[in-house]
């Protein structure tokens, strides 16, 4: 269970999260929605405390991790989480499979002559196979994509955040990813958090769809009740319009 | 903004720079006895630091032998008509100063350099923070180990400096200024004592320490792409450097007043 109540965030003068209130029951998807620059990666990086919050409460099981300052307690807790980078920040000195083995080393007691069979096991699941040993310079943008999901959920973790699992994918791929994390959500119970722009996507693995705006969520609701949203914001990024009340910062075209 | 405006804020970024730098010597030392060590990345970094930085040092320690002798030979020359005491000043010169202080800047400019480039393009990649996210952290998998490897490589490299510098002045004394092969060891031999070398030898510690803290903790500050990179790279060597002149002076004094 995450909750998360009254979280702000600041980078210099600019307010990226003005109060966010949120919670994640247990086994739960929360997909996360909004537009480019909204602030989605930097909420996620808070509840894992990559980044420091600068107002506001987030619990992890109950256990208040705002403040946290010692670094082997909030290693604990991160140890529950899998984060799937936005980027995919794949290690790149290190071959494929070393990437996805590599926290089985300080997250599972799996012995160490299993790991390679494991990272081939899990990069099955997202559709690779024959690329163990490659380094990670040496893949396209989706795979590498699908390289940084296979290790974010390697180690099997009860919590995982996802940033934008099926960008930069083709659509018959977008949608054995879509299924991958509905088969961890029932097989392992795991309670997840997906930022993504695909709304197929969002609207396939969700219980619930949040939309942030302006550093605070402007809509919550289940998928459906999303969909047919009579809120003009949710509305116009559901259509995917260019009119409506969400002015992105583009000059007029004459 | 005036000249007191940039150098007070100059001022508070290198304090708040040398703060910061603290806190990451602090969580060294906290994860080393809080988790296992990391032997094997600590063995690839001190082999990289090695193959790196031997044959550059040995060279340029050589060389430095070669033109302590060629000096020393014309100036005993000069004042005494014939060229004595070479042996002793090479070595003494080698072994004390020499030795350690071109071993850390040429370690800087290889291994110094290659660790904040590396770190740094991992900090623009957000490759530190997945370490977070994988059950460690880079002082666990990345800072430890390249303490190690300095601590460990740095001593062994500042020993083949010594050796590399004493020969190429055995070798300008004997070719050039027909000091007799003997009479150039016994001068190393009978004045030189083990507590001659370990001064260098102790310093060569402080240096390793200081080069794998500025390298590191500069990389982990990168900010901004590659410019960021670029940026922190030579701002590390340059430092390295720097301080390599600064520390040798205050440690020379203190290991000459206990006496060593
Ligand atoms: N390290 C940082 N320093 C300063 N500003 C930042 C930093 N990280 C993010 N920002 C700013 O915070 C805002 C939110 O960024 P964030 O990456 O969270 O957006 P996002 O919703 O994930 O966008 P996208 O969908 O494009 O990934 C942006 O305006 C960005 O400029
Ligand atoms: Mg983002």
């Amino acid at each position: 269970m995450i909750e998360i109540s009254g979280l702000r965030k600041n980078f210099g003068p600019k307010q990226v999260l003005r109060g966010i209130d949120i919670a994640i029951a247990e086994g739960k998807t929360l997909c996360v929605v909004g537009g480019s620059g909204s602030g989605k990666s930097t909420f996620i990086k808070c509840i894992i405390r990559l980044l420091h919050p600068d107002g506001g409460a987030i619990k992890v099981d109950g256990q208040d991790i705002t403040h946290m300052e010692d670094e082997y307690a909030l290693a604990a807790v991160r140890r529950k989480f899998g984060y799937l980078f936005q980027e995919g920040a794949l290690f790149d000195s290190i071959s494929v499979w070393e990437n996805v083995a590599f926290g089985l080393r300080y997250l599972s007691d799996e012995p160490p002559s299993r790991y390679r069979e494991i990272a081939k096991q899990k990069l099955a699941l997202v559709g690779l196979d024959n690329v163990c040993d490659l380094r990670p310079s040496e893949l396209s943008g989706g795979m590498k994509k699908r390289v940084a999901l296979a290790r974010a959920i390697a180690a099997e973790p009860r919590y995982i955040l996802y940033d934008e699992p099926t960008s930069g994918l083709d659509p018959i791929m977008s949608d054995i990813i879509n299924d991958l994390i509905l088969h961890l959500k029932r097989k392992l119970a795991v309670t997840s958090i997906v930022i993504t722009h695909d709304m197929k996507s969002a609207f396939k693995i969700a219980d619930e769809v949040a939309m942030l705006y302006e550093g605070n969520f402007i809509a919550r609701c289940a998928p459906e009740e999303f969909r047919k949203s009579d809120n003009p914001f949710v509305h116009q990024f559901v259509e995917g319009s260019g009119e409506g009340p969400i002015k992105m910062k583009i000059r007029d075209l004459e | 903004m005036s000249i007191f405006g940039l150098a007070g804020r100059a001022v508070l970024s290198s304090a708040a720079g040398i703060g910061r730098a603290a806190l990451l010597v602090r969580s060294v030392f906290f994860w080393s006895f809080k988790a296992k060590i990391e032997w094997r990345q600590a063995f690839i970094q001190a082999v990289r630091i090695g193959v790196d930085s031997l044959a550059v040092t040995m060279l340029t320690s050589f060389f430095t032998g070669m033109v302590l002798a060629l000096q020393a030979g014309s100036t005993t020359k000069n004042l005494f008509n014939e060229p004595i005491y070479i042996g002793i000043l090479v070595g003494f010169s080698m072994v004390k100063e020499l030795g350690p202080v071109l071993t850390a800047i040429v370690v800087s400019g290889r291994a110094g350099a290659a660790i904040a480039a590396e770190l740094g393009t991992m900090c623009v990649t957000e490759q530190i923070d997945a370490l977070y996210t994988l059950g460690t952290n880079p002082a666990r998998y990345l800072v430890i180990p390249r303490y190690i490897a300095c601590l460990a490589m740095l001593p062994i490299l500042t020993v083949f400096a010594d050796f590399s510098g004493i020969l190429g002045g055995f070798l300008v004394s004997v070719t050039r200024l027909d000091v007799p092969s003997t009479t150039y060891r016994q001068d190393i031999l009978t004045f030189m004592t083990t507590s001659d070398f370990m001064h260098g030898f102790s310093k060569s510690f402080l240096f390793a320490f200081m080069i794998a803290t500025v390298c590191c903790f500069k990389g982990l500050s990168t900010r901004g792409g590659a410019e960021g990179v670029g940026r922190t790279t030579t701002g590390a060597v340059v430092l390295c450097m720097v301080l390599t002149l600064v520390l040798d002076y205050f440690a020379t004094a203190i290991l000459v007043s206990l006496g060593i």
